[in-house]
C-alpha cells in the first residue's frame, strides 16, 4: 500500500524545496562571501597551461571576477556587455573559465573578442566551489582590500552594470567594505 | 481598443473554463447528459474567446502599438512583419497566452475526436482540462497580463531579442508548447480513469494516439531548438545540457516511456498504475519545464524569485494539479492491479526495462539540473554540475536501453523464445559490428571504443527495425500502420545515434585569421575568403564575408557568414555560413575583426551532423504513421471492451 504514496511524497519534497527557493531571493540575498575576503585561488592561465595566475597578485586593486564557460548560453548572451565594460576600463575583468575545454575557450575568445585582463582556467571547478559558484554566468566585484563587495548571478547587461556595479566602484577602489 | 478587447475576451475565456470544469466533472459523476452537453459547449466557447484574445495581441503587435507595455518591450518599428507575429510569444506574457491557446485547442480536439469513447469518459477528461485552463487563464490575468497599457506610450519599442529573430526559433516555441501541453491530455485521461475507478485496454487505446501526437510535436520542437542553437549561437554545438534544454528533454523521455508503457497496457492490461504515474509525470514535468524556462527557478533562479507573486502562483498551481493527481493516485491506484503474468523473457520485460531506463535517464537529468538548488537549500557546499556530468551519466541508462532495443522489438508477448529470431538477430549484430568498424576505422579512422560501441548499437537497431516489416511483407502478412510506425521511429533513433556518435567523434574545428584573398586548409578542404562587404538588414547592420570552399581545385560551395549588430539592443550576432551536405556540414563563423581586413574565423567540419535532426524527424514521422493505425478509428463496443479488460483478448 505504502508504495503508492511514494510519488506524492517525492513531489511534496520537491514542492518544499521550490518553496524554499522561492523564499530566498537569490539576486538580492547577499552571498555568504559578501564583506568577507575573496577566496584565493592559484590556477593555470587559460592561454598557457605552463603559467599560473593567482588572484593574490591583484591585491590592492579592485577587480571583477566573471565566471564563464563555452557551454553556457547565458555567457554567450552577456559577452557583448563584458566587452563594453572592458572597453570603458573602469575596472579590470578577471575571467574564471569554469568546467571547460581549454581549446574551446581560447577559440571562443578569439572569435567573440576577449574582455578579460587575464583568464584563469578552472577545469575541475575547484576555485568555483570556493567562490560558491552556483551556475555560470556569475560576476563578483572585489575591492582593493580583497573583500567581495557584490555578486551578480545571471547574464550581465550594460544596464545592470551601470545601475548595480558602477555606484559601488568608489567603495571598491577605496577598499573599505 | 484591440488590447482591451483581447483582455476582455481572455476574461470571458476564463469564465467559460469554470463551467467546463464543473459540468464536465459533475455531469459525469451524477450522470446528467445535459450537463455533459454544457461542458462541450463551454469548450467551444472558451476556444473562440482565447483565439480572439490571441488574435488581438497579434494585431497590436502587427500595428506596433507601443502604448501596450508588452509590445513596447518586445517589438520595434523596424522589426520585420514576420517577426512581429513571432514576437507575440517572444517573452513570458505572450508565451503564456500561446500556451493557453494550445491548451484549449487540445481540449477542442478531445471534444471533436471522442466519438468512440463513452460520454462520461470524455466529459471527465474535458472537466480536468477545464481545471487546467482555468488555472492558466487566471495566472495570465493576475500576474502576467500582456494587454497592460503603457502611459505615456513609448516612442519606439525595445525590439525582439535578436537571438529570437530567426525562422526556426520563431516556430520552435509553438511546436514545443503543442508537445508540452499535449501531455495534459494523457494526464486528464489518467485523472478521469482514477475518478471512474476503471482502467482497461480500451482506455489505453484511447490515450495512445493523444500521447503519441504530443510526443511527436515535442520531438520536433526539441530538434528545432537544437538545430537553431547549432547555427545561430555560432558555436556549432547541437546540445548544451542547458537547464532550458533539459526542461524540454525530461518530459520527452517520460513521454517516450509512456507511449511504450501504454503499449503493454493496451495489449496485455499490464503496468496500469505505472502508466497512470507516467501520464501524470509527463505533464508535471512539462509544467515544471515551461515555468523553469519562462520564469525560471533554475536558469535564472532569479526570474522566479524576482517576482514572488508569480512564483507563488505557479507553485500553488503545480501543487494543486500534480499534488491532486498524485493524491488521487495514492488512493485509487491499488484498484488497478494487473493479474496477467509474463515470463522474464518477453516483450513485457523488455518494455519494463525500457521504462526503468528511461525514467533513470530522466532522474539523472532532473538531479543534475536541480542538485545545486538542493545543496543550497541544505546549506551544504555549493556544487557545480556541468556538461561532463550529463554526458557521462546519461549514457549509463541509455547504452543498455539501446542494446536491449533490438531483441526487445523481436520479443513476443507473454513468453518470448527467440527461436525464430535468434539467428537473424545474431547475424544483424555481426553485420552491425562490421559496419561500425568499416565506418569508423575505414572511413574516418580509429577514435575510441565508444565510437565503435555507439555505431554498433545504431546499426543493430536499424537492422532490427527493418527486419520485422520486411519479413512480414515477404510472407504476405498484413502490415498494420502501428508496426510500420514503430519500425520507422526506431530507425529514426538509429539515425540519430549515427549522427551524434560520428559528429562527436570526428568533428574537426579550427580558429584562424583570414584576410580577403587569403585561404586556409581544413579537413581536406580549402577555405578562401574572397571578399568582405557591409550588409544592411531591416533592423541590423552586418559585415559579411564571402568564403569559397574548394576541394582538389574544384569548387564545393560558397558561403556567406555574417556578423550582425542589431540596432536597438546592440547585440552582436553570428550568422554562420553553412554548406550542408547529407554526410557532412562545412561551417564557417565569423569571429572578431583583427585589424586591417583580417577577421578571425571558425572553420568546422561536422560529419553526419544532419542525421541528428533528420533522425528526430524520422522518429516523429514514425509516431505519425503509428497513429494512423485503423484500430484507433474503430468504434469499440462495450462487449469487446469488457473482454479485453478480462485479459481474454491479447495480441
Amino acid at each position: 500500500m505504502l508504495k503508492y504514496l511514494v510519488p506524492i511524497g517525492l513531489f511534496a519534497a520537491l514542492v518544499g524545496f521550490l518553496y524554499f527557493g522561492l523564499g530566498r531571493d537569490k539576486q538580492t540575498l547577499p552571498s555568504p562571501l559578501i564583506g568577507k575576503s575573496a577566496p584565493v585561488f592559484e590556477l593555470t592561465r587559460l592561454e598557457d597551461p605552463a603559467k599560473t595566475f593567482s588572484n593574490a597578485e591583484l591585491a590592492g586593486k579592485p577587480y571583477v571576477l566573471n565566471v564563464w564557460g563555452t557551454w553556457c548560453v547565458g555567457c554567450r548572451q552577456e559577452h557583448g556587455a563584458l566587452l563594453e565594460i572592458a572597453r570603458r576600463g573602469e575596472v579590470p575583468i578577471v575571467g574564471l573559465n569554469w568546467n571547460d575545454d581549454r581549446e574551446a575557450a581560447l577559440g571562443w575568445l578569439q572569435q567573440l573578442g576577449n574582455p578579460y585582463a587575464v583568464t584563469a582556467f578552472d577545469g575541475e571547478g575547484r576555485a568555483a566551489i570556493d567562490w560558491g559558484v552556483y551556475g555560470a554566468p556569475e560576476t563578483f566585484l572585489v575591492g582593493a582590500n580583497g573583500t567581495v563587495i557584490k555578486k551578480h548571478i545571471a547574464p550581465l547587461t550594460v544596464e545592470i552594470w551601470e545601475q548595480e556595479f558602477v555606484p559601488l566602484l568608489p567603495q571598491a577602489k577605496a577598499g573599505s567594505p | 481598443m484591440a488590447a482591451e478587447l483581447g483582455h476582455f475576451a481572455l476574461i470571458l475565456a476564463f469564465c467559460l473554463s469554470l463551467p467546463q470544469a464543473f459540468f464536465g466533472l459533475m455531469g459525469a459523476h451524477w450522470r446528467r447528459p445535459h450537463w455533459i452537453a454544457l461542458a462541450n459547449r463551454a469548450v467551444a466557447g472558451q476556444w473562440v474567446f482565447t483565439l480572439f484574445s490571441f488574435a488581438c495581441l497579434s494585431y497590436v503587435f502587427y500595428q506596433n502599438d507601443f502604448s501596450v507595455l508588452y509590445v513596447a518591450q518586445n517589438s520595434n518599428s523596424e522589426l520585420p512583419t514576420f517577426y512581429r507575429f513571432a514576437a507575440v510569444w517572444g517573452a513570458h506574457e505572450g508565451s503564456l497566452l500561446l500556451w493557453l491557446l494550445v491548451q484549449v485547442t487540445w481540449a477542442l480536439g478531445v471534444a471533436a475526436f471522442s466519438g468512440n469513447m463513452p460520454q462520461q469518459m470524455t466529459s471527465r477528461v474535458l472537466g480536468v482540462l477545464g481545471l487546467i485552463s482555468a488555472g492558466f487563464a487566471l495566472f495570465i490575468l493576475l500576474t502576467s497580463n500582456p494587454f497592460l497599457r503603457l502611459w505615456p506610450a513609448a516612442p519606439d519599442g525595445r525590439d525582439l531579442n535578436p537571438l529570437l529573430q530567426d525562422p526556426a526559433l520563431a516556430i520552435h516555441p509553438p511546436m514545443l508548447y503543442i508537445g508540452y501541453v499535449g501531455f495534459s491530455v494523457p494526464f486528464a485521461f489518467a485523472v478521469a480513469a482514477m475518478l471512474e475507478g476503471k482502467l482497461d485496454s480500451i482506455w489505453a487505446r484511447w490515450v495512445r494516439p493523444w500521447a503519441t501526437v504530443a510526443w511527436m510535436f515535442l520531438t520536433c520542437g526539441i530538434a528545432l531548438g537544437s538545430w537553431w542553437a547549432y547555427y545561430e549561437l555560432g558555436w556549432g554545438g547541437w546540445w548544451f545540457w542547458d537547464p532550458v534544454e533539459n526542461a524540454s528533454f525530461m518530459p520527452w523521455l517520460i513521454g517516450t516511456a509512456l507511449i511504450h508503457s501504454l503499449a503493454a497496457t493496451e495489449k496485455r492490461g499490464l503496468f496500469k498504475s505505472w502508466t497512470l504515474l507516467l501520464s501524470i509525470t509527463a505533464f508535471s514535468l512539462s509544467l515544471l519545464g515551461t515555468f523553469l524556462v519562462r520564469s525560471g527557478v533554475i536558469e535564472s533562479v532569479h526570474a522566479f524569485a524576482s517576482d514572488p507573486g508569480r512564483g507563488l502562483f505557479i507553485l500553488s498551481f503545480l501543487g494543486v494539479c500534480v499534488g491532486g493527481a498524485l493524491g488521487l493516485y495514492a488512493w485509487r491506484a491499488p484498484l488497478f492491479r494487473s493479474n496477467a503474468g509474463f515470463s522474464p523473457v518477453s516483450r513485457e520485460s523488455f518494455l519494463l526495462f525500457n521504462n526503468i531506463l528511461l525514467v533513470g535517464a530522466t532522474a539523472v537529468i532532473l538531479i543534475g539540473t536541480t542538485y545545486p538548488m538542493f545543496m543550497d537549500a541544505f546549506g551544504l557546499d555549493k556544487v557545480s554540475v556541468g556538461p561532463p556530468y550529463f554526458e557521462a551519466m546519461f549514457l549509463v541508462p541509455m547504452l543498455p536501453m539501446v542494446f536491449l532495443l533490438a531483441p526487445g522489438m523481436h520479443a513476443a508477448w507473454k513468453k518470448a523464445s527467440f527461436e525464430s529470431t535468434k539467428k537473424i538477430l545474431a547475424v544483424l549484430l555481426v553485420v552491425a559490428v562490421v559496419l561500425a568498424l568499416v565506418v569508423s576505422v575505414g572511413v574516418y579512422g580509429w577514435k575510441s571504443v565508444m565510437t565503435i560501441v555507439g555505431l554498433t548499437a545504431a546499426f543493430w537497431v536499424a537492422g532490427a527495425a527493418l527486419v520485422d516489416p520486411i519479413s512480414r511483407w515477404r510472407k504476405g502478412h498484413s502490415l498494420p500502420a502501428s508496426i510500420i510506425g514503430m519500425s520507422v521511429a526506431h530507425f529514426g533513433l538509429a539515425m540519430f545515434i549515427v549522427g551524434a556518435t560520428t559528429v562527436e567523434s570526428y568533428k574537426q574545428e579550427t580558429d584562424l585569421s583570414l584576410k580577403p584573398g587569403q585561404s586556409a586548409e581544413h579537413a581536406g578542404f580549402t577555405f578562401t575568403m574572397t571578399q568582405l562587404s557591409d550588409v544592411k538588414g531591416p533592423n541590423y547592420e552586418a559585415v559579411q564575408s564571402e568564403v569559397v570552399i574548394t576541394r582538389d581545385g574544384k569548387q564545393v560551395a560558397v558561403v556567406h557568414p555574417q556578423k550582425r549588430v542589431y540596432r536597438v539592443q546592440k547585440n552582436a550576432m553570428t550568422e554562420a555560413g553553412i554548406d550542408a551536405h547529407w554526410n557532412r556540414d562545412l561551417f564557417v563563423a565569423m569571429g572578431e575583426p583583427l585589424g586591417g581586413d583580417a577577421w578571425s574565423l571558425r572553420l568546422q567540419y561536422k560529419p553526419m551532423v544532419r542525421f541528428i535532426w533528420l533522425g528526430a524527424a524520422v522518429m516523429a514521422l514514425g509516431g505519425l504513421i503509428a497513429i494512423c493505425d485503423r484500430r484507433y478509428r474503430k468504434r469499440v463496443t462495450v462487449d469487446e471492451g469488457a473482454a479485453a479488460a478480462a485479459g481474454a483478448k491479447t495480441a
